[in-house]
């Protein structure tokens, strides 16, 4: 007992004086800096399709407006929220509140955003969502607060589900990671399975980073459905396509990935991948431009960048062309006048801002290219549609965003 | 067809062969975790760290000097080891005489430090280890297809597993063992070097987690994340098995796997917490874990 009350003693201390200290350090300052924040998984299972890639690539977009706008400098904050919407909150609340952040990146996983959509709005901040996936951003919970930049879960299924009902995979059998992402994934994709003449004969959900899926997939095998919809991401899609191969499940069931990014592929390779479908928001060997641009990042990072670090450099640098041309960080000037002009840069062509907060822009199909077809390292998929910015998002007459009614 | 809770029996087979291979796992690394435990009195936080790295040193020799699985077998758990006498002489050496939450602390500090490095090293998206061209294939035992590879981890590990219980309660080194640990300076005073046998028993611990981590390695992707992801869930076996306890360690792993598998299949969503349900009535019922003696 008395250790603990020591503990808490000590707790309580040190928590007084980091406030102590941090309150009245920045407050005077926010408006002579330009403060853009990314909260993010550093470290995580998340963090090589953003991390400190994402920070590089929003320092790209710095430099490219020289590092400071009418002579005020231009600095980036980035946090590890641990993929922990708690976390995510309290700093998105800290950095407001003190350090005088004038607009916030959300880095990866669906909770988070989430967690720090709500706590933009209250602060009546522009908030960028570009890591989380759940379409709830711009519907449900939508807020003139949120922009919505790279991808989201209605599209991956209208790209991916679509592509593979067309192809002849009628019955799906979900496997679904146990979380706000996984769930919506899934009942996005299951929208429009059904919609194409598809059906769903079951599904499982399985923990966040859970050890082993033998059993899982087992369990889908029995279902003798066509297609396994793996309504997951990162290490778990990773595990998933693994342990399938390892366990013959490939022989029966063809796999669709519903969110599986570069680095993904990069760390299963094309043996095993080769000819699955998947839909991305960016593609770095799309064309020319995205060449450049990508082999710029890749001489920093040594990795070609995912769809997310694309997406956290275009959120930048539109941002601040908004502040250059507004000539104010206030988020209400800035979102006004991103919402009149078009999104031109390497990640979207023609993109616009919806009242739902959506950033609409075109996605592209992709099938995994086999081995011997790849000419480099990094050469991973055949872009076999681009999907048009009008179809790929939520429809106004399926939005529940009152902003958009 | 015969079922059993509403499931056709060749699937419940399947699911308890599964589960049967994951506590291969388990039993491997919580025994590590017992013989450090019971030995040294040291709660080794570093263990999921030392089976990652286990699993670094057998995907490096393979990709950079063609390293086979069967060489990795034996040289990741001697590399592994080597780095666990580094450890052991110039850190854990200062702690035995005080509290064990300083080794605790201490070898959790270890493992993020080693987590960290090979993070910034090789990213967290991982690699791929092939499995070895002996075991490649899968049998069909009729009711289900299971991996040659898989079935070879399960028979392994109770080699591994028995080999160690042997060594620790049947022979006169471990009976050596044993005694050092009850009454070092009586020992010692037998003409028995017992700072050297304790930090070989470090080693050993390690050792056991790298093999483990090897074994692992053509299973699951290689991560720096792959150790803290199960070390929660072995210590929590071991605290089960009773700490300390080897037999414990051994049969509350495999069981555990088996439970765990068949939640799986009852009540997926629940498959990564019924460990811990299972430890907490344990600890409300034996506080000393099912094979612990109350001291």
């Amino acid at each position: 007992m008395f250790k603990i009350k020591q503990i808490t003693a000590a707790c309580t201390l040190a928590a007084t004086m980091t406030l102590g200290t941090m309150a009245p350090a920045q407050a005077q300052i926010s408006g002579d800096t330009i403060k853009i924040g990314i909260i993010t998984d550093m470290s995580g299972l998340y963090s090589d399709i953003d991390g400190a890639g994402g920070v590089e690539a929003m320092r790209m977009a710095v430099a490219e407006m020289g590092g400071a706008i009418n002579g005020k400098k231009i600095e980036i904050l980035y946090a590890d929220h641990q993929n922990k919407a708690d976390v995510a909150a309290s700093k998105a609340r800290e950095w407001f509140d003190t350090q005088g952040v004038d607009m916030l990146i959300g880095g990866t996983t669906s909770s988070t955003n989430l967690s720090m959509a709500a706590v933009a709005k209250e602060k009546k901040k522009l908030f960028i969502a570009i890591g989380g996936a759940t379409s709830a951003l711009t519907n449900e919970q939508c807020s003139p607060y949120t922009v919505h930049w790279a991808y989201d879960t209605v599209a991956l299924a209208k790209g991916t589900g679509n592509a593979v009902v067309k192809s002849g995979g009628k019955s799906w059998y979900f496997l679904t990671a146990d979380y706000a992402f996984g769930t919506a994934l899934q009942n996005d994709t299951t929208t429009v399975v059904k919609a194409a003449g598809g059906t769903v004969v079951g599904s499982v959900r399985h923990p966040l980073g859970a050890s082993d899926f033998s059993s899982f997939l087992l369990q889908a095998q029995a279902s003798k459905a066509q297609i396994l919809g793996m309504a997951n991401a990162g290490g778990d899609t990773i595990n998933t396509i693994k342990a399938a191969n390892e366990f013959g499940i490939t022989k029966t069931m063809k796999l669709a990935g519903l969110l599986i990014f570069i680095a993904d592929i990069h760390s299963l390779g094309l043996k095993t991948t080769q000819g699955m479908y998947l839909t991305d928001s960016w593609y770095w060997n799309r064309d020319a431009e995205t060449r450049a641009w990508s082999r710029k990042f890749f001489e920093k990072q040594k990795r070609m960048p995912s769809s997310i670090q694309a997406a956290d450099y275009s959120a930048t640098l539109q941002f601040l062309q908004a502040v250059k041309a507004t000539g104010t960080d206030d988020s209400d000037k800035v979102l006004a006048y991103l919402k009149k002009n078009k999104v031109n840069d390497v990640f979207a062509k023609g993109g616009w801002i919806r009242d739902d907060g959506r950033m609409v822009h075109d996605m592209y199909l992709m099938q995994v290219k086999a081995p011997e077809k790849s000419t480099e390292p990094w050469d991973y998929y055949n872009v076999v549609e681009t999907i048009k910015g009008e179809a790929a998002w939520t429809t106004k007459a399926e939005s529940k965003c009152a902003l958009w009614k | 067809m015969i079922e059993i809770f509403g499931i056709p029996l060749q699937a419940f087979l399947g699911q308890l062969l599964l589960g049967l291979v994951n506590g291969s796992f388990y039993a491997m690394l919580s025994l590590g975790l017992a013989v450090i435990f019971g030995l040294l009195g040291i709660v080794n936080f570093a263990h999921g760290a030392l089976y990652m790295i286990g699993a670094y040193v057998a995907w490096i020799g393979l990709e950079k000097f063609g390293i086979n699985f069967w060489a990795a077998l034996v040289l990741a758990p001697l590399v592994v080891g080597a780095l666990g006498v580094v450890i052991e002489r110039t850190l854990l050496k200062q702690l035995y005489k005080l509290d064990p939450l300083y080794g605790l602390l201490l070898t959790f500090g270890l493992a993020l430090i080693f987590e960290g490095i090979f993070r910034d090293q090789f990213g967290v998206s991982g690699q791929q280890y092939a499995v070895p061209e002996a075991l490649q294939g899968a049998t069909n035992l009729g009711f289900m297809i299971l991996p040659n590879y898989r079935g070879f981890v399960v028979v392994a590990s109770l080699v591994i597993c028995m080999g160690t219980w042997y060594v620790i309660e049947r022979t006169r080194l471990g009976a050596y063992l044993r005694a050092g640990t009850e009454n070092p300076a009586l020992v010692q005073a037998f003409g028995i070097n017992v700072p050297l046998m304790v930090m070989l028993t470090y080693a050993a611990g390690a050792g056991l987690a790298a093999m483990a981590g090897v074994l692992a390695a053509p299973v699951i992707q290689i991560t720096p994340l792959m150790g803290s992801s199960l070390i929660i869930v072995v210590f929590a076996v071991v605290v089960i098995g009773g700490m300390g306890s080897i037999l414990g360690s051994i049969i509350t792993g495999l069981v555990l796997g088996l439970i765990e598998g068949l939640t799986k299949v009852f009540y997926p969503e629940a498959s990564s917490i019924v460990v811990f349900v299972i430890m907490a009535i344990v600890l409300m019922i034996r506080p000393a874990g099912l094979f612990g003696k109350e001291k």
